[in-house]
């Protein structure tokens, strides 16, 4: 091990990078685009369903049910049917989401029998978007029922008590709800992964391409100064980065920050070395970039987005896989971040995580630096 | 005889595509086993459901009406009670830990407030961390709570004033989710995937494939034999739209066979679609090899697309939910058009009369994507 060796082979690499300044200002530029993205346009607080309105009551009574409808956020009316198989034609053309329909004789049979029902129709080829529907369109109803039976009660003389119960939701850690809040750690963990993984497995897949491995083995630099000496850049543009991505949530979004400073860059070197010596593993098995490439992605991108909880709950998912995402140091990371942003929680609450991570990087380590040996006899 | 030479060389460049893709079992792995692996991923981790939701609960009333709510949660199939707490520091350490997201706490004096007509309040924490289960969970606390009252109240009522008891007026929902009447995450995300897939696969395929040969130096000696280029480019598409249809093909069954996903519509309509897609994947895919000079550049520009085209394309969330601005935006991206092509025909069973604009507006992004690499990629070989 020589630091002079190290440093040689990362200025050679300082000197690759610094030939491509777009490439540069993209990997910094893409935590932001996808904050940005998430921020203003992937709100996963559902909002403004377009809903279709078919009344075939034609009352007052209908009229107000459905006026409960247009004055909620949640649903925008953007068509009035005149038939039923135009509320059909407008579902299949995918004109709104949620209809609307109140019956004939609907404000006569609520007088009279007391029971009256409207109905929903749901496009749910969109389940999610339908069972929030779904939920939204049932507690403005049942606001409504609520209303008629206070009225009632009143013509008739009962005491118009209202025995509801009432609900007091004390939200913690993200106190106003904001999907924004619950997505940063992801995108952090995700930007991460792909400097990470992406980068360093294409680094050295195009050493193999190119043929300047043998190049580099043929000098006195060992396997583990090249290793480091690689590497070393990528983890400075990845924690660059994870500053950024920060920086961005906390003091453009307002997203809540309560944990320490120190120990969200320290998690973050740490994980940071775990995707590194994953991209390093597999471009070290792969001898293509496009094969590390297509892999990185299946290894780190994937995984990153889909199981490690941020966008998805982990509760949610079939047992087996549940039992996958254990592997996956990604997991780990969101929990760890989403502590430190919005619980601030201390390190020991998460001495778990932080332990699983540390396995997960030796065991990389040790495999990568074995199958680059292989490589080169 | 112009034109059958023409076709030749075509043939002979698709052969060399061929062999240099197929050749490696690297590569042979890498067109099957990425499109299936995301398939099965997607499929099975991708759910935005929210059922069986850790619940805690303290009952410092402890009566009968407070037990009677308490069994309307653990009835519920959104909610499952991990724990039956004694104290609140419990809950407090519980929810820090993470043992469970919710916790219900019912003061003393809850059955005595709902004796007297008083309206009774419960006091609920929520781990807010996850905002869309906390979000999702809220509701349904909300509609077993006018549950728990409506029962509370009929029951009451049906004591003290039985003969107006049937009168007390009441509006019902009915609800019906037509195309996915379980409301099953699996049938909405698997058709969308699809889309995904596709789009990573073909684009990324295509702008390595050129790329790759400009970075090691080929490209050069391609452009000495007599081919011209739009043989060439012809010759380094093709496979990858042949490639594109087969993965297509063969994630499709998986969604139908595997995920037992429905498929309501007509197979040519989807075909067409996907084929319309694919040329726009492709058309991008060219671009991105015209703009980057290293596999590195194409693997970063093809990410800058990639991301925003997802998220933006109504996979995941619905584009109605989103700013103005972006809605204006979603048309240019073909991504859009596919989706709702995908669920249109495996879901909703339509056909052309209502998915042709989808498709067309598909075909015209995949002339323009492809005319303007195709113009791009000659001054860019000069």
């Amino acid at each position: 091990m020589s630091g002079r060796r190290i440093l040689a082979m990362t200025r050679k690499e300082v000197i690759q990078i610094r030939r491509d300044p777009l490439s540069l200002m993209v990997i910094i530029a893409l935590p932001l685009i996808q904050l940005l993205i998430f921020g203003y346009a992937v709100n996963l607080d559902i909002k403004h369903i377009p809903l279709c309105v078919y009344d075939r009551d034609a009352t007052q009574t209908s009229q107000d049910l459905l006026k409960r409808f247009q004055a909620t956020d949640y649903f925008r009316v953007v068509h009035l049917a005149d038939s039923y198989r135009d509320v059909v034609r407008q579902i299949d053309y995918g004109v709104c989401t949620v209809a609307v329909v109140v019956p004939p004789q609907f404000s006569e049979r609520l007088r009279s029998n007391g029971q009256a029902s409207v109905q929903a129709l749901l496009d749910a080829s969109d389940a999610n978007t339908a069972n929030i529907g779904m939920a939204y369109a049932l507690s403005i109803v049942q606001a409504y029922s609520e209303r008629v039976q206070i009225d009632w009660r009143e013509r008739h003389g009962l005491a118009a008590v209202a025995a509801a119960v009432t609900f007091q939701p004390r939200t913690w850690f993200n106190e106003d709800l904001v999907s924004m809040a619950a997505i940063v750690p992801g995108v952090v963990a995700i930007v991460m992964a792909v400097v990470g993984a992406f980068l360093t497995s294409l680094t050295i897949a195009r050493e193999w391409e190119r043929g300047t491995m043998e190049q580099l083995i043929s000098t006195p630099v060992g396997k583990l100064e090249i290793q480091i000496g690689k590497l070393a850049p990528y983890f400075v543009i990845g924690m660059m980065d994870t500053a950024v991505c920060a920086g961005v949530a906390v003091w453009w979004f307002g997203v809540p920050f309560r944990g320490s400073w120190t120990v969200l860059f320290g998690c973050s070197m740490l994980f940071l070395v775990v995707v590194m010596s994953l991209g390093y593993l597999i471009s070290v098995t792969s001898t293509s970039q496009l094969g590390a490439s297509q892999l990185a992605m299946l290894a780190t991108f994937l995984p990153t987005f889909l199981l490690s909880g941020f966008l998805f709950p982990i509760e949610q998912m079939p047992v087996p896989v549940q039992w996958v995402t254990r592997v996956l140091p990604a997991r780990y990371f969101v929990f760890i971040l989403r502590n430190v942003f919005l619980k601030g929680t201390s390190v020991r609450s998460m001495a778990g995580q932080l332990a699983a991570l540390a396995i997960i990087a030796v065991v990389l380590i040790t495999l990568a630096t074995r199958a680059f040996h292989k490589k080169l006899e | 005889m112009r034109i059958l030479q023409s076709f030749a060389r075509v043939g002979h460049m698709l052969r060399k595509e061929f062999i240099q893709t197929l050749r490696d079992p690297h590569t042979r792995f890498l067109l099957i086993g990425p499109p299936v692996i995301q398939m099965l991923v997607f499929g099975y981790a991708a759910t935005l459901e929210v059922k069986h939701v850790e619940l805690a609960v303290l009952d410092l009333d402890n009566t009968q009406e407070s037990r009677e709510l308490v069994s309307h949660f653990s009835a519920s199939r959104y909610f499952e009670i991990k724990r039956h707490a004694a104290r609140r520091d419990e809950l407090r350490e519980g929810i820090d830990r993470g043992d469970f997201l919710l916790a219900l706490e019912i003061h003393s004096g809850f059955a005595q407030r709902l004796r007297n007509g008083q309206g009774a309040s419960v006091q609920v924490l929520v781990d807010a961390s996850n905002s869309n289960t906390a979000l999702v969970a809220l509701g349904y606390f909300s509609q077993i709570g006018s549950q728990f009252a409506r029962d509370y109240e009929s029951d009451r009522l049906r004591r003290s004033a039985p003969q107006l008891a049937s009168f007390l007026p009441q509006v019902e929902l009915e609800t019906r989710p037509w195309f996915n009447e379980g409301l099953d995450s699996q049938w909405y995300f698997v058709p969308g995937v699809i889309g995904n897939v596709m789009l990573i696969m073909v684009m990324m395929l295509t702008a390595f494939a050129v790329v790759r040969e400009r970075e090691i130096g080929t490209l050069e000696q391609v452009m000495v034999t007599p081919i011209r280029r739009w043989e060439f480019i012809l010759g380094k598409t093709l496979p990858f739209l042949l490639i594109g249809s087969f993965d297509a093909t063969l994630i499709s069954l998986f969604g139908t066979f595997w995920f037992g996903v429905p498929f309501r519509g007509n197979v040519a309509v989807l075909a067409l679609g996907l084929t319309a897609y694919l040329l726009a994947a492709l058309g991008l895919g060219l671009y991105l090899s015209t703009i980057s000079a290293t596999q590195q550049q194409a693997m970063i520009a093809s990410f800058f697309f990639i991301m925003p085209m997802i998220t933006l394309s109504g996979f995941g969330n619905p584009i109605s939910s989103m700013p103005a601005f972006f809605q204006k935006l979603s048309p240019i991206n073909p991504m859009t058009h596919i989706m709702v092509v995908l669920r249109g025909v495996y879901l909703k069973g339509v056909g052309l009369e209502i998915l042709w604009p989808h498709i067309a507006a598909m075909a015209g992004l995949a002339a323009i994507l492809l005319s303007v690499s195709v113009l791009r990629f000659h001054k860019s070989l000069e």
